[in-house]
């Protein structure tokens, strides 16, 4: 089953959203930055917001069609929803919670598909415990099992694991492939953390102002970005003007003047003349940082330069270079410590020319 | 002490309690999930009780259901009798002057509860009925109780309605607080005392009784 959905809703005076995407069975990351209104097709999705056009259909079955009056109710649509802030109901027993979707199933029944699915998210043994006597990880297995009790023909998850560090997230996405394995219901899963991204999907749709800009594999999506608001979702923290010098297409590179500067940089080939300009992007963490001149390097791109500033953000260091143009660097606290570094400083870059892209400004 | 003015006031507080049981919950429900721009005019009706003066409201009240209006005619057509200076007649100037009671910390329990929790019991098949008699009103339950509560005390010790209604007949209309009032008007100082202390100590043990009953067992213990 696929699911099929064109939806038009107006968030706000200014803010139109406008998507038309398909997504297969298996898990289909909705990618973009908070504001983008993923959460809206979400909920447009599940029956709790009216799009002014447009049409939802898995498979044969329509949710939605503005055309011929079809809006189905949420109870009806045999869609399952995990909240992000989960939304289990806190005076139920993990099992009354994983029940109540069960209503119309005699008792025996109830049971035998509890137990079922408490199994399969691994929460058998914490039935009769309170939602609020359980772990972050253990209530996001009781929201999952929820939803999927009902054997729900699509998944729609907003943000469910951001609470949560990366093994347990991939340790439940893993038992949530597991059960789909057998089933092949579409799952779209909602984030703005682009390392879920890579770490989860097996299709990513990047969402941005209420508009779809690309879609496809994370390889295609996020290694490649096509444009710079993609690109800055995708992690690349720094851009460039430069304007094209020479290119080598023997070598498939070319060689860009920084704007503003007398700073080179050896690029990937892209389609563009000697004197075009483009714009570049590197990922901070794509950047090597030495505290000498490196000797007999492979990477095309040594800069000298200093620090301007640095500083921690949890497992990461952040560091402003002024190497002729500002470069942002981050480091792992180890590689900082073991280099002794410190604002003022003298450094050099090491950037790998496939390190650097070629990202058109406009979407 | 006076029994028969006790009796007849617990009588008072029970029914006019379990009306407004009935008729508050779906007033709460639509005070607190309707989204109709003039809904703070309906708020401002069921408040006003709060801040009339009971002789403004106990008047409004006669006025209201005496002969030469249409309630108190269709009423005395239908029994036989008038309902000012009646037992009837306290009971509906109590409603009113009790509704806010009622109501206001019901509503207020209901739109505390997370949207999303209501989302999810409708998505996961309930009909609006079964969202609210499962989450709604289990969330609630400590509104819900306290507007029993409160709407139960407020009956039991009005005294300008039900002067103003009801005046002050025994068996009738007499409630506790006028017996106190006759008793103190007339120096039985011993009588009034007895009759105020057993109050005192009836709405203690009612208090406690909530407080001890609306602890919730699931939100005793909670890991962030």
């Amino acid at each position: 089953m696929t699911l099929r959905a064109t939806i038009r809703a107006r968030l706000a005076r200014d803010f139109q959203l406008d998507v038309d995407f398909s997504a297969a069975p298996g898990i289909t990351m909705l990618f973009g930055a908070s504001g983008s209104g993923k959460t809206t097709v979400l909920r447009c999705l599940a029956g709790f917001r009216r799009p002014d056009a447009g049409r939802v259909a898995i498979g044969e079955h329509v949710l939605f069609d503005a055309g011929r009056g079809v809006n189905l109710h949420p109870g009806q649509r045999n869609v399952g929803y995990v909240f992000q802030q989960l939304a289990l109901f806190p005076h139920m027993t993990v099992e009354q919670n994983i029940h109540y979707g069960l209503a119309s199933l005699a008792l025996d029944a109830r049971r035998v598909k509890t137990q079922a699915i408490a199994t399969s998210f691994r929460i058998a043994h914490l039935l009769d415990r309170w939602p609020g006597e359980i772990s972050g990880g253990e209530r996001q297995r009781t929201a999952l099992a929820r939803s999927l009790v009902t054997d729900p023909a699509l998944l729609l998850l907003d943000e469910p694991l951001s609470a949560l560090d990366h093994v347990s997230q991939s340790r439940i996405i893993e038992d949530l492939r597991t059960w789909n394995a057998a089933r092949g219901i579409p799952i779209l899963y909602v984030t703005h953390a682009h390392r879920e991204v890579f770490a989860l999907a097996e299709h990513v749709i990047v969402l941005e102002n209420g508009t779809v800009l690309a879609e496809g594999t994370p390889e295609e999506v996020l290694e490649a970005p096509a444009h710079e608001p993609q690109a800055r979702l995708a992690g690349f923290e720094n851009f460039f003007d430069a304007t094209v010098r020479s290119v080598r297409p023997d070598a498939g590179s070319m060689r860009c003047r920084l704007a503003g500067c007398d700073v080179e940089l050896e690029v990937p080939r892209a389609r563009a003349e000697p004197g075009a300009r483009v714009r570049i992007a590197v990922r901070a963490g794509d950047i090597l940082l030495a505290n000498q001149e490196p000797q007999g390097i492979s990477a095309r791109n040594v800069l000298a330069g200093m620090i301007v500033s640095m500083q921690r953000e949890g497992a990461t260091v952040i560091l402003f270079v002024q190497a002729g143009a500002t470069f942002e660097v981050h480091l792992t606290p180890g590689a900082s410590e073991s280099l002794a570094l410190a604002a003022g400083q003298r450094v050099w870059l090491v950037i790998k020319t496939h390190s650097c892209r070629i990202v058109s400004t406009r979407a | 002490m006076d029994w028969q003015a006790i009796g007849l006031t617990v009588r008072l507080a029970v029914i006019v309690c379990v009306t407004l049981l009935v008729i508050g919950l779906p007033i709460a429900y639509w005070l607190a999930f309707s989204r109709w721009r003039w809904k703070f005019l309906v708020e401002a009706v069921v408040a006003l009780p709060l801040v009339l003066p009971p002789t403004v409201l106990g008047f409004y009240v006669l006025m209201a259901i005496g002969l030469r209006s249409p309630i108190g005619r269709a009423w005395e057509r239908w029994t036989g009798h008038g309902l000012a200076f009646t037992f009837e007649g306290l009971v509906l100037a109590s409603l009113l002057y009790s509704l806010p009671f009622m109501v206001q910390p019901i509503a207020s329990a209901f739109s505390q509860v997370d949207a999303s929790l209501v989302e999810a019991s409708s998505l996961l098949g309930s009909s609006r009925w079964r969202t609210f008699v499962r989450i709604i009103i289990p969330l609630s339950i400590e509104g819900v109780i306290t507007g029993i509560v409160l709407s139960f005390a407020h009956t039991l010790g009005e005294f300008g309605v039900v002067l103003m209604v009801g005046g002050n007949l025994p068996g009738v209309t007499r409630t506790v607080s006028i017996a106190i009032y006759d008793q103190v008007q007339g120096f039985q100082y011993g009588a009034a005392n007895a009759t105020a202390l057993l109050l005192l100590l009836f709405s203690f043990a009612v208090l406690s009784a909530v407080y001890a009953l609306t602890r919730k067992p699931w939100s005793v213990t909670r890991i962030s």
